[in-house]
């Protein structure tokens, strides 16, 4: 019985719509727990660049109605989780006309791609050293050298991103080291493009990959050993099965879920890594205009970005809690059993 | 070809018949102690400043020359200075002694993740028995934060903080860094009070006699020491990784170096591309040890943790 019911569904639409309000809630509660009024400071610093702005208090007060500021702080909260909703997230102060909301559909599928090939590629490759390490069939001299592939585990993503683009694109200028796709190149659905995209979009990649991979590994091995030991192992090799099928439909399968939970509960963890990996590559996804916005104290920009990384990683994890079923079939989520 | 060799854990056979041997401790695993010796360097680098082993004060700006390479090297580049014995590592183009930075701001970055963790841990551990003990609504509810909280992005709500709190202060800055290290050890403690609470020993306690909190700390508690310790070094990892992302972003505390405002401050004049890898490669280094030591110490935990780890290598 591995049906997606309806319970489970409404309980992870509950998880997700919590996980959002928490986030949300940050965003309205930080600013307001900072001393000082964060809209006279943020007109104050524009005064401070454009030299002089005409109707500053008007200015103060329209920005204080827009933020809710005006009024009792349970009006404000209402307020705010009612544009939230509405996913009206209002204007950039430093661009002024510009929407946050058009800044962020600009920046995110760069990011949204980015980082999700980055976290497939380097899931299914962690997962395979690593079931591969634990895997005795598996010729000693393999097992030993596979190790190797997990040097860099650990380091932060944006300081491989760092030696990557130093050595990779300023010494040895394989790669470019800035931006997403060449200067000449039109964007659109012709090969120059797709090939320049890539061509730029390695070495971020590579630096997400090669840094994160041997967390995966290391978990699936401790999986893939334990799943060794279990009796069914032991009555497939007895059955005279392949060993790659009973790695790959025994070992693997049975080793997963707890990787994909893992997964879902570090994904947080890779955006946030992410946004420093897009600086530090001059990616303009939303990490590279988040880093704009902090230093042009845009604060609008940096709670939208920030509200919708939180929407995102909510979103991804709540996906892949609606694929557990699929992919453990073991499990049952109907209320009544058991 | 054998699937399934259930080794008793504790090593090779000949070990039990010779008898109990001391250095057949599962402490003694070397990943967990070369981790251990990578990390009490860095811990130790503190003392050079105050026992006077090294002038510390020349990690602020314009205390020593521009643009020194470290002194092993042999640059042919008249934009850069002679190096000097006096300045091992090098100087930046503010004039800080890059030797100096790091002995005062390596340490430190690893002192934001122990606060940052410790107190992340307690409170895991007040919330995770307490789930895991009283279950009910309060565990479900203890679950239900926990599980959402995990998947917030820590790093992301802290950018927004110090983009309004200007000047975090060290201590601040680690315990907000706390406020996203406690679902981690609460989700794994109240696993393992669930799963241990129907062990034998535990029900042995519970029928002589022994109050609920002797059971938890005297009984369960050193029997998840192993556990804790590895989600407390991981605790520690992504603490420092959160707190030098903040940084390079040039949004940690600003009166103190470290390792990650001196990336930022690179980064900012751009020595990567005018060739001052001593710059940038410092903290890089020095953060790399640091990580790569708190990993070292974690996977070694894990594998005193659960004895099958250790097996697989001996096939």
């Amino acid at each position: 019985m591995s049906e997606l019911t309806l319970g489970y569904f409404l309980r992870r639409l509950g998880m997700w719509l919590l996980t959002i309000w928490i986030g949300a809630t940050l965003i309205f509660t930080i600013p307001r727990l900072a001393p000082g009024d964060p809209i006279t400071a943020m007109v104050e610093r524009m005064i401070q660049q454009a030299g002089y702005i005409e109707n500053s208090a008007d200015l103060i007060e329209a920005w204080r109605a827009r933020f809710g500021l005006d009024g009792p702080w349970h009006v404000q909260y209402r307020n705010y989780l009612l544009s939230m909703v509405r996913v009206d997230l209002g204007y950039s102060l430093a661009n002024f006309p510009a929407r946050v909301t058009d800044i962020i559909g600009r920046s995110l599928p760069w990011t949204l791609g980015m980082v999700s090939i980055a976290t497939i590629l380097s899931f299914c490759a962690g997962n395979l050293i690593g079931a591969l390490m634990a895997w005795r069939r598996v010729p000693a001299a393999i097992r030993n050298i596979l190790p190797v592939s997990l040097t860099f585990t650990s380091i932060p993503f944006f300081m491989f991103g760092i030696l990557l683009i130093s050595f990779l694109a300023f010494k040895w200028k394989i790669f470019p080291a800035f931006g997403n796709y060449g200067r000449g190149v039109e964007p659109g659905w012709n090969l120059d493009f797709i090939l320049s995209v890539l061509h730029h979009g390695l070495l971020p990649v590579l630096s997400i990959v090669v840094t994160s991979m041997g967390f995966w590994a290391l978990g699936m091995r401790g999986m893939m050993v334990t799943t060794d030991g279990e009796d069914y192992m032991i009555l497939a090799n007895a059955k005279g099965l392949r060993s790659r099928r009973i790695f790959w439909f025994y070992g693997i399968r049975n080793s997963m879920l707890p990787q994909v939970t893992a997964l879902a509960l570090n994904l947080g963890a890779v955006a946030g890594g992410s946004l420093l990996v897009e600086l530090i590559f001059g990616y303009p996804g939303l990490g590279y205009f988040l880093y704009q916005a902090i230093i042009s104290a845009d604060y609008t920009v940096i709670q939208g970005i920030v509200f919708m990384l939180i929407v995102g990683v909510a979103t991804a994890v709540l996906i892949l809690d609606l694929l557990y079923p699929v992919i453990d079939p073991r499990i049952t989520y109907s209320k009544g059993q058991t | 070809m054998s699937v399934a060799t259930a080794a008793p854990p504790g090593g090779s056979p000949d070990s039990t018949r010779r008898g109990l041997n001391t250095w057949d401790s599962p402490w003694l695993n070397v990943k967990f102690l070369l981790g251990l010796a990578m990390v009490a360097i860095i811990l130790l680098m503190a003392g050079a400043g105050p026992l006077g082993l090294y002038d510390t004060t020349r990690a602020r700006v314009a205390s020593a020359p521009l643009n020194l390479p470290p002194v092993w090297t042999n640059i042919d580049n008249p934009f850069f200075g002679e190096p000097d014995p006096e300045y091992p590592l090098g100087t930046d183009s503010d004039g800080r002694d890059l030797m100096a930075v790091l002995l005062v701001g390596a340490p430190r970055s690893l002192h934001i993740g122990l606060i940052a963790a410790g107190a992340g841990m307690l409170i895991g551990v007040v919330l995770g028995f307490s789930a895991g003990f009283i279950g009910g609504w309060w565990d479900a509810f203890v679950r239900t934060i926990s599980d959402s909280i995990i998947t917030i992005p820590a790093l992301a709500v802290l950018i927004v903080i110090s983009a309004f709190v200007k000047n975090l202060d060290v201590v601040i800055l680690a315990l907000l860094l706390a406020a996203f290290a406690w679902p981690g050890p609460t989700r794994l403690l109240r696993a393992q009070v669930l799963s241990m609470r129907e062990r034998g020993y535990v029900q042995m306690a519970r029928l002589s006699g022994a109050n609920t909190f002797s059971i938890l700390f005297r009984e369960m508690l050193p029997n998840m020491l192993p556990y804790l310790a590895a989600s407390m070094t991981g605790n520690v990892s992504a603490a420092i990784l959160a707190a030098t992302g903040l940084e390079a972003l040039g949004l940690g505390p600003t009166r103190i170096p470290t390792m990650g405002m001196t990336i930022y401050h690179a980064m900012y004049v751009s020595a990567l591309f005018r060739g001052m890898w001593w710059w940038w490669g410092m903290p890089i280094v020095a953060l790399v040890i640091v990580f790569t030591g708190l990993f070292l110490m974690t996977v070694g935990l894990d594998e005193i943790a659960n004895p099958r780890l250790r097996g697989v290598r001996e096939q």
